[in-house]
This record gives structure tokens, sequence and C-alpha cells, in this order.
């Protein structure tokens, strides 16, 4: 059965412009390993040559990073979703929008 | 108690206070940091105080000096207030739309603030600090919370200690992850008192928010986080950020801004998981600055939208 696996923006443009996706496979590495059969220039994107994640790089199995897990071995089934988002820096998070009120 | 010399004299020492009527585990105490108390009203005053007292002590901050440095948030405001007690001049690069009550309490404090492109987020605002720095002909000094080794050594030596000295039996720290100075010096302190304790790390959904970044490469990771210190690192989305920050009013008396609510939401996780333990939670600031948002008087949905919108950790 396929895993949902969701994309940052700066990702779909190689996956045809889609936001989510699925991929088989029990863990992570074999999902990311059928996108890329699917999507060829996701290649190096999120997992480099030698076989670890991008650095500027964090993946969640259902919001838990897995680099605390098991990184790419860590284990997905069917209910799993998979999200994929780039590192920004902490502390203030992303272009601040004003609140209404403040307006 | 012994009379402050000075408002700086009150940074730190915050108490810890028995949350553990919000803890889905029976077994698991939770205990929270009220880093609100802080003067200027967050965490981020020790790390203003640790950057500017170290640049001082090194020589690198001479009187009639001005900081630059990039925040729109506490750091700022922490650092405006350590500036205007010891005479410095401050100057805050902040993206363009930030809400109105943080540009003031900055304005108030005596910083001058310089303002970056709103669709360049912070990641702009940290470029535009650089080249600023590069291109100044005075006195300009850029301590760069996100890379200065008194940003987590000021964890280490402070709020690490506080919790050991207050909570010797802590078996989990939670807290959130901006610059990762807090859970850089909290962890290693704790680590090394007793290596059995894990540190949680809480993260908002920062990368789907952030529209601006042309490829992987312009990410960021800050300099000074080094993974190997945390032993869990998870997503809080907005929604339950802000049902976390409105029970800890409701529920617990605790009036806290939004990523309390988040690291309080990661605390509740950490004691579904354990079954048995005492964790300690650090709440980042009060609820001031974020009564605009509705965060308590609005219908859910609304602030949740909002929420993925504004600057929270």
């Amino acid at each position: 059965m396929p895993v949902e696996v969701r994309l940052p923006t700066v990702l779909r443009q190689h996956a045809a412009g889609q936001s989510r996706v699925k991929g088989q496979g029990t863990t992570v590495g074999e999902v990311f390993g059928d996108l890329i059969r699917q999507f060829p220039l996701l290649a190096g994107q999120v997992v480099t040559d030698d076989g670890t994640l991008h650095r500027f790089v964090n993946v969640y199995r259902n919001d838990d990073d897995i680099r605390f897990l098991d990184k790419l071995n860590t284990t997905v089934g069917d209910d799993d979703v998979i999200t994929i988002l780039p590192a920004v820096a902490g502390g203030t998070a992303g272009p601040p929008v004003a609140p209404a009120a403040a307006d | 108690m012994p009379v402050a010399s000075s408002v700086l004299d009150l940074i730190g020492n915050t108490p810890l206070v028995d949350v553990s009527a919000l803890s889905p585990a029976p077994g698991v105490r939770i205990l929270a940091k009220l880093e609100g108390q802080n003067p200027g009203g967050s965490i981020k005053d020790r790390i203003a105080k640790a950057m500017v007292e170290a640049a001082e002590a090194d020589g690198i901050l001479k009187p009639g000096a001005t900081l630059l440095e990039p925040s729109s948030g506490n750091t700022g405001i922490g650092l405006a207030l350590v500036c205007r007690v010891k005479g410095f001049r401050l100057r805050i690069v902040l993206p363009e739309n930030v809400s109105v009550e943080r540009r003031q309490l900055l304005e108030i404090f005596g910083a001058e603030i310089v303002s970056s492109p709103a669709a360049e987020g912070s990641n702009g605002a940290v470029r535009m600090a650089q080249r600023m720095v590069a291109e100044a002909s005075d006195d300009v000094v850029f301590l760069y919370q996100y890379a200065n080794p008194n940003n987590p050594r000021s964890h280490e030596t402070g709020t690490g200690p506080e919790i050991w000295r207050d909570c010797p039996e802590v078996t989990d720290v939670v807290a959130g992850l901006g610059t990762s100075g807090t859970l850089m010096g909290v962890g290693r302190y704790l680590k090394s008192r007793n290596p059995a304790v894990r540190v949680w790390a809480v993260e908002p959904p920062a990368g789907e928010l952030v529209d601006g970044l042309r490829s992987l490469d312009d990410g960021f990771v800050p300099p000074v986080f080094d993974p190997s210190v945390l032993d869990r690192k998870t997503i809080v989305r907005p929604r339950e950020s802000v049902e976390w920050t409105r029970r800890l009013t409701a529920e617990v008396g605790i009036f806290a801004g939004i990523s309390s609510g988040a690291a309080m939401a990661g605390a509740a996780r950490a004691a579904e998981q354990l079954g048995e333990g005492v964790i300690v939670v650090i709440l980042a600031d009060g609820g001031w600055k974020y009564l605009s948002t509705g965060a308590w008087t609005d219908p859910l949905d609304e602030v949740v939208e909002r929420a993925r919108r504004i600057i929270y950790f």
C-alpha cells in the first residue's frame, strides 16, 4: 500500500506541481526510492548521492523527525504520513503577517 | 529579598510550577518553567545579557558602540532592554510587516528599526544584517544569536542549573526549538549531571510557511545547533499549540505565549509515551504579545488560520 508523502513548495516543481504524492515501501528510504522512480527530478534533492539526508532538509514520519528515529530505515505503514520540510531559521518563523486587529 | 541594583539582576532564576493537572499520564509529573517572568518578558533576556556582557568582557563592545541584530521577536526586545540599561545603541533588522506590538516595544526601549523585505522572512533579515555589518563604517557589532556560543552557554550556566537545583529528579526536558540555544545549553547541562535525561525538541511547521525559498540550498541550520544533544524532535502544529495555550490559562492560570502552548503539547505527547517520569517544560514567554491574535478570544479556526502566518516561535 502506498504511503503519503507531503512535499514542500520548493520541491513541487520536480513532482509535476503536486504537494502530495504516494510512494511504495516499508521504510522511508524505500518510499523515497520509489518517488525518485516516479519523479526523476527529485533525485539528489532529499537524499544526497552518498545516501544521506540533505542537510537543509528535515523529514518527519507523522511529525516525528526521522533523524531521531531510525533515519532512512524508519519504518512506515499505510496510515503514516511522511512530511518533507526545508530547514529554516528558527526564532522568527517565516514571513510574518501583521494580525488583522493591528491594522 | 535583596534590592536589585538594576533590572538586569532580575534576569533568570525563574520559577517552576507543577502543572501535573494537565498531564495525560497519571505517572508523569509535569513542571513548567515560567520564562515569561524575566523583566523583558521572555527567556531571551538571558541570551541578550550573556552575549552583551561577553562582548564587553572581550573588548569587542566598547562604550558608544552600536549593536545590530536581526530579530523581530524576543531577542530584539531582550537586547533593547540590556542596551538601554548599559547605554549601547541598538539597530534591529526585521521583516517589514511584523506585528505592531513588537515594533512598538522595540521603539519604546530605544531601538532603531531597519526593515527587510517581508517576502524574504527571517533568512532575509539575517542576510541584510550581515551585509550591513560588512558595509558599516562606524563601530557596529553583530552578536548573531544563531552562531554566538554565549547563547547556549547562558542556558548551560543559568537555565539548566536552575532546573537541576529545583528538580534533580527530572527525567525529561521539553522546549521549543528556535536558535536551539535553550535545548543545547539545558540539554548539555542536565545530561552532564544525569546522562539518562532525555531532551525533546518541539518545532512549528516553519518550512511550510516560507514560500520564499528558491532551492533547498537557501535553507539554514543554526550554527550553534548540535543534533546529538537531542533525543527527539517533533512538529507541533498551530491548532494544538493554540489549544494548549488556552488550557494553560483556563486550567492552571498560566498566561503564556503560543510557543508555550506548543511546548505543553509536546510535553503531553511525551507524557503519553513515557508512562512515568518527571518532565520539565520550558514556557518561553507570556501571552501579552499574542493578545491581538485573538488566541484566547476568537473562534479557534480563525485563530489557527492567523497563527499559521504570524511569528510565535
